[in-house]
């Protein structure tokens, strides 16, 4: 019998399977490495990267919920430059796609982010409008709608890697910012980002975060995520990277039936350090179930 | 290297109000073991999503076995305790940077604070210089006992006065006028602090093992930084205390 294949297809890049990983909980993959084997993933989706170092947020920046997280690291990163001399040498040595996500405080310095990479050798760029953690950029770029089609216009003329937009749970009406950004030139749009979200610890009165909000991830957020990924895939063309929860083979599943192409593994990296392959191993064993040769049959093929 | 595998848990008991003694069966860990070092342990319960990073006490190659003793401190501490023996449990480790053995020819000084006495143990049995140990506990000490089997002193301060000197190891530590080439520590950030005070004053080198929440605890999700420098460079970073760490040296921590 032929393998099925898993191939999916990203901007107009071909990934072996549809397995990224949500950028923040890989690091670049080097800690990960040790436990999984980095060729097996479709692409490493790397931590947030600005143009200089970002020293991040005061700790705790983590708070355990019920079936979840709460993060709020705040985009520490060495800067591109220490990023294009250690990582991508590193990731390069793998046959994954690199996905190198931006941060900037400015439109500014996601343009010199996007341009100082466009010159490198990674695969696709993913822009952060969504980070629930940094004061000034970020999620202030993707809760309006004029700013996310703005921001993502500007950062595609300095881009030669298909853009792929991040966007945030944290709005009124994900499907008008996700139109928006395709208007901007957006290639493929990843989501949902965190939800944000806060923690107390009541014998302090005090809230459990430094930065007392947060970005909260894990299966708790899943359903919001799988809805979010529904709603946006009825609305726009490009394909869709779904996150938000995913532990298994079959959450993973749900996300690709809901109308995303490819999905990404965060949370659950931390639960388990071989989550990635393990999720990938439980879409294999769905589809032989089902007996679907290509992946491309299960995509959107939510039946109502 | 680090392993990621089930390992069977022999042993799991309270051995003071609200600390617990885990014994886990296994030969690869008890290879791999270092002191200093820590495990994550994983509920996989579906709640507790995050590995609880335990620290390493004790290390058996011979019986193939790590003791680990922890704290019920929440919901997922509390669960650990409740888990029986000849039950599995997932083990990432062992992880992080541990103390420097090596450094311990001379005469140690090693103060441990509260649940930051346990790594401490395996430390003094593979220390090749004299050793005398400081240990403090607001109440309710424990493996005092374990460490006078291979320091040469051990002190001991309860903050309620009920066993030992009633106050804290620094005040004890000025108390025996204590002389030293070479300081390892590890317990509340207060503590450490007044360690590498008093080290720094007292121009010894120190070794210190810090603690903080942590997510993936192999240095990929950033949560667990802490303010750290160069020696000299007056430009910090955050260093992640799960990789770069747990144990850092006496001028490379900024303390708040």
């Amino acid at each position: 019998m032929m393998r099925p294949s898993l191939k999916v297809n990203i901007g107009g890049i071909e990934l072996e399977n549809p397995i990224m990983t949500a950028s923040g909980t890989f690091g670049s993959g080097k800690e990960y490495g040790d436990f999984v084997d980095l060729n097996r993933l479709g692409a490493v989706v790397v931590k947030g990267v600005s143009s200089v170092a970002w020293k991040g947020n005061p700790t705790p920046r983590v708070a355990e919920t019920h079936g979840g997280m709460l993060n709020s690291v705040g985009l520490q990163n060495p800067g591109v430059e220490e990023f294009i001399k250690k990582d991508i040498p590193f990731l390069r040595g793998y046959d994954t796609k690199i996905i190198v996500n931006i941060a900037g405080k400015t439109v500014e310095e996601y343009c010199a982010v996007a341009e100082r990479l466009s010159k490198e050798d990674v695969d696709m760029i993913e822009l952060n409008i969504s980070c629930p953690n940094v004061k000034e950029g970020g999620v202030s770029f993707g809760t309006n709608r004029d700013m996310a089609e703005y921001v993502t216009r500007e950062v595609k003329k300095y881009t030669k890697q298909p853009l792929i937009v991040k966007l945030s749970p944290n709005v009124t009406d994900i499907v008008e910012i996700a139109k928006a950004a395709v208007d901007g030139g957006a290639d493929a749009l990843s989501l949902i980002n965190t939800l944000t979200g806060m923690a107390i610890d009541i014998h302090k009165r005090k809230p459990i975060l430094a930065n007392v909000v947060g970005g909260l991830s894990g299966p708790a957020i899943k359903p919001v995520a799988v809805r979010m990924v529904y709603q946006v895939a009825q609305a726009v063309k490009v394909p869709i990277i779904g996150m938000g929860g995913i532990m298994t083979g079959e959450d993973a599943v749900e996300f690709m039936l809901a109308g995303a192409t490819a999905v990404a593994v965060g949370t659950a990296n931390f639960m388990n350090p071989t989550a990635t392959t393990d999720i990938l191993e439980g879409i294999e064993k769905y589809m032989s179930q089902y007996k679907i040769k290509d992946i491309k049959e299960i995509q959107g093929s939510l039946m109502i | 290297m680090k392993k990621n595998l089930k390992a069977r848990i022999t042993t799991n008991h309270e051995i003071a109000p609200g600390i617990y003694e885990m014994i886990i069966l296994s030969k690869e860990l008890s290879l791999e073991g270092f002191p200093g070092k820590f495990v994550n342990l994983y509920l996989e319960d579906g709640k507790h999503l995050l590995p609880r990073p335990i620290s390493i006490c004790e290390i058996n190659a011979k019986e193939q076995v790590l003791r680990l003793i922890y704290a019920v401190l929440g919901k997922g501490t509390k669960k650990l305790s409740m888990m029986k023996e000849n039950q599995e449990i997932h083990v990432l480790g062992p992880l992080g940077n541990g103390f420097t053995v090596e450094k311990g020819t001379g005469k140690n000084i090693v103060i441990g604070g509260g649940v930051g006495v346990p790594p401490l143990l395996e430390l003094v049995k593979q220390l090749e210089g004299a050793t005398d140990v400081y240990l403090g506990f607001r109440c309710n000490p424990f493996l005092v006992e374990d460490f006078k089997k291979y320091a040469d002193n051990v002190y001991l301060a309860t903050e309620d006065g009920s066993e030992g000197h009633k106050g804290n190891v620094l005040e004890l530590l000025k108390l025996q006028n204590q002389e030293g080439d070479m300081i390892y520590s590890c317990g509340p950030k207060p503590m450490l602090k007044a360690v590498s005070e008093w080290a720094k004053n007292h121009n010894i080198d120190a070794e210190l093992s810090l603690e903080e929440r942590m997510a993936c605890g192999i240095g990929a999700c950033l949560v667990c930084t802490c303010k750290a420098a160069e020696t000299g460079d007056e430009d910090w970073e955050y260093k992640r205390v799960c990789k770069d760490g747990p144990v850092f040296s006496r001028d490379e921590v900024m303390w708040e």
